[in-house]
């Protein structure tokens, strides 16, 4: 039987934009699925350490903040040195399209989605990107 | 029969023919999702009492605006939000703004100074300078006001949790420039409620955060009587997901909170009620916001009155300053956001707002490109000097369907402080994540009517086109992060740090005890302390402040 698939909605940053995240967050359990949603203020270590620790298969980072190009760097340089690169990182927010191209390139995220974006099309996305078998 | 009895049947008589058409299938509903009516009759404001429920402009209870002659007597200020990279950067943009025929200024600031970390502050990494200004010490806010006289100019900032150390390295740049603290005038947001609520910007909790505002209050009505010590703010409610009645009945009740608060410190209502002042949201939803703002204007009057006593006219008034809804503009064809921004920014002057920021087409993607700024600003102008909309004071008073919706907001926000008092006021509400949980469950509902279609929002689930966006976009440069820690490295090496070093203990122990704050960060600035060091002894002392994440 498949079991369930995990997701980790963060808010990394000092930005307190949180509706975003929360509504995905909720999107997401009603499409159900497993999700923990970290809070705000989380620091990139923190969020590896809670992926890690809760298991996921997904780490979904909004970021509002325009700090998107130091971010998932981070984020994927922490998850590789903690041997978790088999976590995927996907991203929404305000990120502008050129920075969309440079970290899909880059690898630092397997899909960004912007605004506009419905909650359907997410679940679609990660159905049928994790493996669930 | 009686005037009424022969609308009565006319209405009767019409609903019958009517009903034979054939309505679009669709939700005849505000974007707050709240139902209206197709007609609106004097049978809808039946009750209306025009003396008691609307009385004369700049009369009591105020429904029809807070000045007499409205903008007869002095248009709105035009207050553009700004602020970006470095303080000499946005010191450019504040002296573009002003000869562009701007009238006030209003600072942005950087995550890093909202939440009180010096910009080499490894929390601030990636962040300095990237949302609004970076500002570390007073060197930083005497670069900031440079060449711009601050007893010629009226400063708002959007400043919170760490708002009285801005405020003081403001008043402390005045000092430098020779302007006496009596002739400063602006406003600080310092509203820490909505942060808790909405926001999110908080550093400490509740309870110091609520000292530090009323030292303020105390500290203002005796040095720097023309400040508005605090913006309440329903803004950050709306922009968070809430409807036009949530955000009207948090943002009020938050507003009476901190006059508790003023009187629960020994205070007299009217020595601080008269600096309140208001900052709400323009969303899309014409009429709707026109009736949200003139309601709020006859609860306020009506509660600081009856409820807290006060005899100064002052404090009855509700005055508010607006932006326009950054969460209704959308990233698809950005253009077609200055249009949504004229509509904002139109129910905003009917509904009586003192100033109004109109936001940028891209602001949506990023910080402002200047030409974008241009067209934002010149949309009030237009709106100003072209439309007429500023020539009759409340224009929209006595239409059937307005006066019937201000009394319908007034409703649904009574039955909101009804609530919040069962709960035990806003900060047992806080803590019990009501707000929050209120606004989490609108802004999903909001989300599910968009991506299922029952609410259209042109360019996004419709009229949709697949060229991307022909659009510049502000970046900012990243070498700007390393300036401004080498700066600031810099300064705690120039400064005398004995002096910084007896002024943040001086602090410390006044933190710990009950004295007015206020003197002892204005002493810490002065001494060129940064942000971050008066901010570490204020964690040291009171904790920071941790909330349950729900979604």
């Amino acid at each position: 039987m498949a079991r369930m698939i995990r997701v980790l909605v963060a808010k990394p940053g000092l930005d307190g934009h949180d509706r975003g995240a929360r509504v995905i967050a909720r999107g997401l359990r009603d499409a159900g699925m497993e999700v923990v949603y970290t809070g705000l203020h989380q620091t990139p270590e923190q969020i590896v350490e809670a992926a890690i620790q809760e298991d996921v298969d997904v780490v979904g980072l909004s970021i509002l903040s325009g700090a998107q190009m130091t971010i998932f760097p981070r984020i994927c340089e922490l998850l590789r040195e903690n041997g978790a690169e088999d976590i995927m990182v996907m991203g929404g927010g305000t990120v502008p399209d050129d920075d969309k191209a440079l970290l899909k390139q880059n690898g630092w995220a397997q899909e960004i989605f912007t605004p506009g974006t419905t909650i359907e099309a997410i679940v679609e996305w990660i159905n049928s990107n994790v493996k669930t078998d | 029969m009686t005037q009424k009895d022969k609308i009565a049947l006319a209405k009767e008589a019409w609903s019958e023919s009517r009903k034979k058409m054939q309505d679009r299938d669709y939700k005849f509903e505000t974007v707050s999702s709240l139902p209206v009516n197709d007609l609106y009759t004097p049978l809808d404001i039946g009750e209306m009492d025009y003396q008691r429920d609307l009385g004369m402009p700049g009369q009591y209870p105020y429904t029809r605006g807070v000045q007499a002659n409205m903008y007869r007597g002095r248009l709105w200020t035009m207050r553009q939000f700004a602020g970006f990279a470095t303080a000499r950067e946005s010191n450019e943009r504040y002296k573009y703004l002003l000869a562009k025929g701007q009238t006030g200024l209003s600072v942005a600031f950087d995550m890093p100074t909202i939440m009180g970390y010096d910009s080499d502050h490894p929390r601030a990494f990636g962040e300095v300078g990237r949302v609004g200004v970076a500002i570390d010490s007073l060197q930083d806010m005497e670069t900031l006001f440079g060449g711009i006289p601050l007893d010629r100019v009226s400063t708002s900032m959007t400043i919170n949790a760490p708002a009285s150390i801005l405020w003081c390295m403001y008043i402390a740049t005045g000092e430098k420039q020779g302007v006496r603290s009596e002739k400063l005038t602006g406003t600080i947001q310092n509203d820490i409620l909505k942060e808790y609520i909405a926001q999110k910007s908080w550093i400490f909790p509740p309870l110091p955060s609520m000292r530090l505002i009323t030292d303020i209050f105390a500290y203002s009505s005796e040095h720097v009587p023309k400040w508005n010590t605090v913006s309440i703010s329903g803004y950050h409610i709306r922009e968070a997901g809430s409807t036009a009645a949530q955000e009207l009945a948090f943002t009020l009740a938050d507003g009476f909170a901190y006059v508790e608060a003023g009187m629960a410190a020994g205070m007299d209502v009217d020595d601080f009620a008269p600096r309140l002042s208001f900052f709400f949201n323009a969303h899309i939803d014409f009429f709707e916001e026109i009736a949200k703002y003139r309601a709020a204007r006859r609860i306020w009057s009506k509660r600081m009155k009856e409820k807290y006593g006060a005899k100064n006219p002052k404090s009855w008034m509700l005055r508010f300053h607006t932006q326009t809804a950054g969460c209704s503009l959308t990233a698809q064809q950005p253009e077609n956001n200055i249009v949504r921004t004229a509509y904002e920014a139109l129910s905003a002057v009917l509904g009586g707002t003192q100033s109004l920021h109109t936001n940028s087409m891209d602001e949506v993607l990023a910080l402002p490109t200047e030409k974008s700024v241009q067209i934002a600003l010149r949309t009030q102008q237009i709106l100003a000097y072209e439309t007429g909309a500023a020539n009759v004071i409340d224009p929209l008073a006595g239409s059937y369907f307005v006066e019937a919706l201000t009394n319908k907001m007034e409703e649904e926000a009574e039955k909101y402080f009804g609530e919040i008092e069962r709960r035990g006021g806003v900060l047992p509400a806080i803590d019990q994540n009501f707000f929050q949980q209120e606004i989490a469950d609108a802004a999903y509902q909001f989300q599910r009517d968009v991506d299922k279609k029952r609410r259209i929002m042109v360019g996004v689930n419709e009229f949709i086109q697949d060229e991307p966006a022909d659009i510049d976009i502000l970046k900012i440069d990243p070498q700007i992060e390393k300036d401004q820690a080498q700066r600031l490295q810099q300064l705690r090496r120039d400064r005398d740090n004995n002096r910084v070093g007896d002024s943040l203990d001086a602090l410390r122990k006044a933190a710990y005890g009950t004295q007015n704050l206020i003197p002892f960060i204005l002493e810490s600035v002065r001494s060129y302390a940064t942000e971050g060091e008066i901010v570490q002894v204020f964690r040291e002392v009171f904790g920071e402040y941790r909330e349950k994440p729900i979604f």
